[in-house]
């Protein structure tokens, strides 16, 4: 059984159809890209999977279960979890602190616990800072535990954000444009990173416009052009596609 | 935190039992104030400080609101008219029930915590400003009802609200009355005091444990940035609702406690006016910041008792007659308060670490 | 019959009021989404000052004919109602433009206490009897009766109203603010002064705050210092049920709700077996309120604005 499947997904505001049956399919252990010029609805899309949109038609199933429309949080307890495009950290939170609250929905301890501070709740804050510091070591921003979220580097943003989202366990990854603003050094060491995740058992999805990161790493792509899927599959393949080109170019080449 | 106070400003250094000969030479201080105050001033101040116990806990409980998850609440006196109402129905003569206090103060929480989750459930979804007007229409309604469910069914007594309270009973002390205890005479205003004391340190260690806990954090990211919060698995509107849920019953509590002391209640101290105090206690002290909240309600207490002092003379001396009345002087320096520390310093007198970061660098460009 | 088409002309005179007061609410939200707190005090400070003005030119014993003293009390509150509303924007909003939501909010409550006491000190605590700025003649009208003042207030708000629209739809003015309002950023980029549009924002809404002020205050035949608060926060429900940022549904939002309270306050013992009476007309507006936001908070005329991640 594939981890995410996307059955023909469509979205319009207002007059604007900013997407139209799209459709993907991921299976477990790959990493996916999801690639198209700006505005093609690449974003929409992670909306609609991550439960921020609702679709006006369409279905999302992941790891068998049903969660069109559901909440994001929901989305996230059924194990996909998110980056953001622009950086949606908890600025004046410390690094520690924003993973630590990566660990919430897999934690209970409620305002009783929190009051009473028995061992039980205890123990678990033990474990949520534990986990929360392996996470850092993970993505190597380690040495920035108790900064303030904010004054870390771009570089460092971005591979706390994906920490952050790691602490929530998720068998799907969904990693909007992290390579963005990235240079080359910093690129290559996201593509580690990604790897690692990978070999640990996590699935990706992604999106990026950084073409040679996408093609290297990726075992399957998707391209969006105008809100529609103009073509699908290894990237290889996918890079000769007649109307991939004519999206990105405006023309088959002569 | 007494000892983060003093780690803070380096006494440690001075010497290494420094945090414990803090902490009792305070608890020393807090022990013998009604005794020094009545001394020094009038029994009317501890009565004064009495009061202000009690707003610091409610201040605390619109924190939790406000400071921690950064929902604004105009109408946050309705928890404390609940709470107080409860209270005085359940213990007066006005239906001939008698509780004991100990179900009594249960019960207001409750009934407060069961408000709160009625408005919160289908407004917290609210946009900041729209629920900030809508918790004011919700206070205000609750007002309009005290104030006239009193025909056809004489529920509430309507605006001449309810009196001959029973007074607290506890260990068999009644709290109106004079007491002797171990030799020492106690009376009525510092048996308030102690009580209200002791509830609001159990308030404050709730509180600094709520912060810094995984309800705390959950807050906080959603005071931040909510849909992060959403994206990071938070089920945001239940997180939310436990805020609400929370302020509601401190306010609840403190509504009680007020009822008992005051042996009367009526929907006149329970209006806009009075919300927008509690509110101004936490911004002026510290929004987010339960030592500055504290701080804020204890000053704002105490203000009329000393612009009584201070600007009446003062006035007198200079125009004659006193212009400004100590009621009209506090609710000006509330709306100026209100403007000025929004202005010049967001983070209120005392700031927590993390607000006061938030708040002063609204006009730096963040770090993309 | 002759009861429910009293109640139509009373709620459509109380919704003009309110149409007036709601299109400032609008305005200031369509252009900085921010709710400008202290607009129901503009309204009281309007009324007083109109009232003031009125004493003091008859105290002097010109012997002015009614109806200038009148125009004079107006244009002298819309002159100070200006004046107000332009301070109160370039102090408490303007500085706080970047800052997080909570503290304009903030600010604007603040803004609105100090008002209030200000105006207490000012005029003191008492309720002022108000002049009928025209001699209520009553006339009656398939039944009900309707005096010269309500013809008169409804009349005066619908001309405005319909100045307002003009100015917003068919002048450079108009066009800089519609487009502030949409778009701040792009907005200055085409060349429009975005502070002195908000400005202009505030300062209109004021002028219409004041004629709101004494229009009610005559009706009424009482003004007094406390009277913004109510007032603003019906009006700023007749905002949202119209369609926050939209002038039309500040206009219709205004007048159903005029009419909403006024029947509603005259048919409550009815409907709810004499549970409830008519001073419970206040919980209306709020009812009303809570009910659209929670139900449709694009209130009647909005668009349904999606907000992107």
């Amino acid at each position: 059984m594939p981890l995410l499947e996307a059955r023909s997904l469509s979205k319009s505001f207002g007059g604007l159809q900013a997407l139209s049956k799209v459709s993907l399919t991921i299976e477990r252990g790959q990493i996916y890209g999801l690639i198209g010029p700006n505005g093609a609805g690449k974003t929409t899309l992670f909306n609609l999977l991550t439960g921020l949109y609702r679709p006006d038609e369409g279905s999302v199933v992941l790891d068998g279960m049903e969660v069109t429309g559901r909440k994001p949080h929901v989305i996230v307890h059924a194990g996909m979890a998110r980056t953001f495009q622009n950086i949606r950290l908890f600025a004046h939170m410390t690094a520690i602190e924003n993973v630590m609250v990566g660990r919430h929905l897999r934690t209970k301890a409620g305002a009783l616990g929190a009051i009473l501070r028995g061992p039980r709740t205890m123990g678990e804050e033990r474990a949520i800072r534990t986990r929360a510091r392996e996470l850092l070591e993970y993505v190597g921003v380690a040495r920035h535990s108790h900064a303030q979220a904010k004054n870390l580097s771009y570089g460092d943003q971005r591979r706390l954000e994906i920490a952050r989202a790691l602490a929530t366990d998720p068998k799907l990854l969904a990693l909007d444009e992290p390579a963005a603003g990235m240079n080359a050094t910093e690129t290559a060491a996201l593509r580690g990173l990604m790897d690692q995740i990978r070999a640990d058992g996590v699935t990706i999805l992604l999106i990026e416009h950084d073409v040679k990161l996408v093609m290297g790493l990726c075992d399957r792509v998707a391209v969006l052009d105008y809100g529609k899927c103009i073509a699908e599959g290894a990237p290889a393949l996918v890079q000769k596609d007649a109307a991939v080109i004519e999206a990105y170019l405006g023309g088959a080449l002569p | 935190m007494v000892t983060r106070l003093l780690r803070h400003w380096n006494v440690l250094k001075v010497h290494r039992h420094a945090p414990w000969i803090g902490t009792a030479l305070v608890a020393v201080s807090l022990a013998i104030l009604p005794f020094a105050l009545e001394a020094g001033l009038s029994r009317t101040w501890v009565r004064i400080v009495d009061f202000a116990l009690l707003y610091a806990m409610l201040a605390m409980g619109l924190n939790i609101v406000v400071g921690f998850a950064g929902l604004l609440d105009l109408g946050y006196i309705a928890f404390y008219a609940v709470g107080a109402y409860s209270y005085a129905l359940l213990a007066s003569p006005h239906f001939g029930l008698h509780l004991p206090f100990w179900v009594l103060l249960p019960i207001g929480a409750l009934v407060a915590a069961f408000f709160g989750i009625l408005l919160g459930s289908p407004t917290l979804r609210l946009r900041g400003d729209y629920l900030a007007i809508v918790t004011l229409g919700f206070g205000e309604i609750i007002r309009i009802f005290l104030n006239n469910l009193n025909a056809p069914v004489n529920i509430t007594n309507g605006p001449q609200g309810v009196n001959r309270i029973d007074p607290i009973q506890l260990g068999g002390m009644d709290f109106t009355k004079t007491q002797e205890i171990l030799g020492i005479t106690f009376p009525g205003t510092h048996l308030h005091y102690y009580l209200f004391l002791l509830l609001t340190i159990l308030t404050i260690v709730i509180c600094i444990r709520l912060e810094d806990s995984r309800i705390g954090r959950a807050w906080i990211a959603i005071r931040e940035d909510e849909i992060a919060a959403q994206a990071m698995g938070i089920n945001t509107r239940n997180v939310k609702l436990l805020a609400f849920a929370m302020g509601a019953t401190f306010g609840g509590v403190a509504g009680g406690l007020f009822s008992a002391f005051q042996g009367f209640v009526s929907p006149e101290s329970f209006g806009l006016l009075e919300s927008i105090m509690v509110l101004c206690m936490v911004v002026l002290g510290g929004m987010g910041h339960v030592a500055g909240v504290v701080l804020g309600a204890l000053l704002l207490a105490t203000l009329p008792e000393v612009l009584r002092h201070t600007a009446s003379p003062v006035q007198q001396q200079i125009f004659g007659k006193v212009i400004l009345d100590p009621e009209s002087l506090r609710m000006l320096l509330f709306g100026l308060a209100l403007i000025l520390v929004m202005l010049l310093r967001p983070g209120g007198l005392w700031p927590s670490p993390i607000r006061r970061r938030e708040l002063t660098n609204a006009t730096a460009p963040a770090k993309v | 019959m002759d009861i429910f088409l009293q109640q139509v002309l009373n709620g459509l005179v109380l919704g003009s009021v309110y149409a007036l007061v709601a299109l400032g609410y609008t305005m200031v939200y369509g252009i900085l989404g921010l709710i400008n707190f202290a607009h129901g005090e503009v309204v009281m400070v309007g009324a007083l000052t109109a009232l003031s003005v009125m004493t003091g030119i008859t105290s002097l014993g010109l012997g002015l004919p009614g109806p200038l003293v009148v125009l004079l009390a107006l244009l002298v509150a819309m002159a100070v109602c200006m004046a107000l509303g332009f301070s109160i924007e370039r102090v408490a909003y303007r500085p706080l433009r970047r800052a997080p939501r909570l503290a304009p909010l903030i600010t604007a409550i603040g803004v609105s206490i100090l008002l209030q006491n200000i105006a207490m000190l000012v005029w003191g605590r008492r309720y002022h009897t108000f002049p009928s700025i025209i001699t209520p003649t009553p006339h009656n009208f398939l039944g009900a009766t309707i005096t010269d003042l309500q013809v008169f207030i409804i009349v005066i708000s619908g001309l405005i109203m319909g100045g307002l629209l003009l100015l917003v739809h068919y002048t450079r003015l108009g066009r800089a603010m519609r487009a502030t309002s949409e778009n701040q950023i792009v907005a200055g980029l085409m060349g429009v002064n975005v502070n002195k549009i908000i400005a202009a924002t505030f300062v209109i809404g004021s002028a219409l705050a004041a004629v709101a002020g004494v229009l009610v205050s005559a009706n009424y035949s009482i003004a007094h210092y406390y009277m913004g608060f109510m007032l603003g926060l019906k009006a700023f429900t007749a905002a949202v049920l119209g369609g926050i940022g939209n002038l039309g549904g500040a206009m219709l939002g205004g007048l159903l709700l005029g009419l909403i309270e006024s029947i509603g306050a005259g048919y409550i013992g009815d409907l709810t077996g004499g549970f409830l009476g008519s001073h419970y007309q206040d919980v209306f507006a709020f009812v009303v309120l809570i009910a659209v936001l929670v139900f449709r908070p694009t209130g009647l005329m909005g668009e349904r604005v999606s907000e992107r991640a």
